[in-house]
């Protein structure tokens, strides 16, 4: 019976190493790629697995020509305002939705649940009709706009806010507060963790999102760094070094944010019922 | 009757404060995405003029068009064909790692960081790397396991490739969901099945599964949507001109193509209504066929 325990636990970690390592060798041989000349990265017989020596002309040519720090700030200001607008609006409704009783809020609540079933490239195209109407292609605003509300936002926040106990409005009334205080001051305080998982899951969401950045946003100030990637592709055609340096250099904050907020990226992702 | 009034002013009260927190939500949803889905629909019967302008009714013959257009009919097969790969596999291999990690086991915390890291990465980027691992001559897979496969330029089998490319990024995800789901299931009911005599494999079948089986149901169905709408892997992966392209584009791809690179948004419309109701359809098989499988207690 021992015997077959430690043999099980021994198959068990086998198993676990093996996909551990399927996912982590792509992000490996990125690494070692961007290292590597485009001589090194081309060659066979013998096929080179490790660059000679570590190399950073890939990383500077790379972030001197397409100039990263434009990408990483226009990345930041739509994850930024993204993260504030729902907030903002989510919790408003969220709070709303969850704890009052008022004529109309079923009918308002079904706008929410419409939204979440059906396929976001259904707006699109009237999104991208609009913003170009307004002249406000190539902009943060075009970035941010189809983040202005959120209905997944508001379905999480309201059960943020039904989760609640039921006495604290009793208390907040005793204590003389009407509504909008006992919200800011009483409930919103208490959603924090929802508040948190709600801001990573829209940052992440809004740093993967290609389509809409492509459409709104193509020309080279206004890219974001999904969308550079895109172009990259067509630039570089076949050297690899510099494409996996530019990979590298877009998906890094990201990985160290998540390495140091894992749980919070984790419970975040896992609660986005799909979207991502 | 001081009482009353008092009620009905509070109901008033409630009213006004209530419609003012919704209101910046409601107008929103309604600008964003309720305007454009009727938007959506109206434009699938127009043809779009000349620069953009001028939208001309011309009723169904959109929909004429796209299903006698064989590029979209071979889409819907290609966008089947991920969603059959991508699904099952994603599902199942995530079930069984989350049923091996929910064991006490060392280095939990260690796999499950690691499963996740693919989350947190913008496909762009995922993409680019494994069209790069991919490649048939100098790629890392063909050389490491002596291979000489054209992974992304044989029309046979590039669906696949793309397919495991989605597979490996959403094992974590799915296996993150299964784990919040056993971690519900009574631990005696093993200890029960034990003492019976069943094996591992017993367990899995007659507890496991069906005690997790409202969050295999959702998972199943929100991941079966988002392979339907693949698109992010295929566009990065795929160049214009490789062979395969035809045999690989998705419905989305060519919404994207239609509407943005040829600038006909009525057909781009349409492309994106019919997608609407396949989902729909698919969704509505799913929600008829759980009843025989899915056991909410």
């Amino acid at each position: 019976m021992q015997r077959r325990n430690i043999l099980s636990v021994i198959v068990m970690h086998g198993v676990l190493i093996i996909v551990a390592l399927i996912m982590i060798v792509p992000f490996v041989w990125m690494v070692l790629t961007s290292f590597k000349t485009v001589g090194e990265s081309v060659q066979l017989d013998p096929f080179v697995f490790f660059p000679s020596e570590i190399r950073m002309e890939a990383f500077t040519r790379v972030f001197t020509t397409n100039n990263f720090l434009n990408l990483y700030k226009n990345t930041l200001l739509m994850i930024a305002f993204r993260i504030l607008c729902a907030v903002i609006t989510a919790s408003m409704a969220g709070f709303a939705f969850g704890r009052l009783h008022f004529r109309g809020s079923d009918i308002a609540f079904s706008l929410v649940l419409i939204q979440m079933m059906i396929p976001p490239q259904i707006f699109i195209i009237p999104q991208y009709q609009m913003i170009s109407r307004m002249g406000m292609t190539n902009t943060i605003f075009a970035l941010v706009f189809p983040g202005l509300v959120t209905a997944f936002g508001t379905f999480l926040m309201r059960q943020a806010y039904k989760m609640l106990p039921k006495d604290l409005e009793e208390a907040a009334k005793l204590d003389g507060l009407n509504i909008g205080k006992t919200f800011l001051l009483i409930l919103a305080p208490l959603t924090k963790s929802s508040l948190i998982a709600l801001s990573v899951f829209t940052a992440v969401f809004a740093y993967k999102d290609l389509m809409w950045p492509m459409i709104v946003n193509p020309s080279k100030d206004a890219l974001v760094l999904a969308s550079a990637l895109a172009k990259m592709k067509g630039q570089y055609v076949s050297n690899y070094p510099e494409l996996m340096a530019a990979s590298l250099i877009a998906c890094v904050p990201m990985i160290i944010l998540y390495f140091i907020f894992q749980k919070q990226f984790i419970e975040g992702i896992a609660t986005s019922g799909g979207k991502l | 009757m001081k009482n009353r009034s008092l009620r009905s002013a509070m109901t008033t009260n409630t009213f006004l404060w209530g419609w003012a927190l919704i209101l910046p939500t409601v107008i929103g949803l309604l600008v964003l995405n309720i305007i454009p889905l009727i938007a959506t629909i109206y434009q699938s019967f127009h043809k779009t003029g000349d620069f953009g302008k001028g939208n001309i009714f011309i009723g169904l013959k959109n929909f004429q068009k796209l299903f006698s257009d064989d590029a979209v009919l071979q889409s819907i097969i290609n966008t089947i064909k991920y969603t059959i790969a991508q699904v099952p596999f994603s599902v199942i291999i995530a079930l069984i790692l989350a049923v091996m990690l929910n064991k006490k086991i060392r280095g939990r915390s260690i796999y499950r960081t690691i499963y996740f890291m693919p989350m947190v990465v913008a496909p762009a980027a995922i993409a680019m790397v494994w069209r790069w691992l991919y490649n048939s001559e100098f790629g890392l897979i063909n050389n490491l396991f002596n291979l000489n496969v054209n992974w992304i330029s044989n029309p046979s089998i590039a669906v696949f490739s793309i397919a495991i490319i989605g597979i490996w990024s959403d094992i974590g995800y799915n296996m993150i969901l299964f784990l919040a789901g056993l971690q519900e299931v009574p631990k005696d009911y093993y200890e029960a099945a034990d003492l019976d005599g069943a094996s591992a494999v017993q367990s899995f079948v007659h507890i496991t599964v069906p005690m997790i089986s409202p969050i295999l149901f959702f998972v199943i169905v929100t991941r079966m949507i988002a392979a339907m709408q693949v698109f992010d892997t295929i566009f990065m992966v795929m160049e214009r001109s490789n062979p395969a392209l035809y045999k690989t584009q998705s419905l989305v791809f060519l919404f994207y193509q239609s509407s943005f690179v040829e600038r006909d948004l009525g057909y781009g419309s349409t492309i994106v209504v019919v997608l609407l109701m396949i989902i729909m359809f698919i969704t509505a098989l799913q929600m008829i066929a759980q009843k025989k499988w899915v056991h909410y207690n």
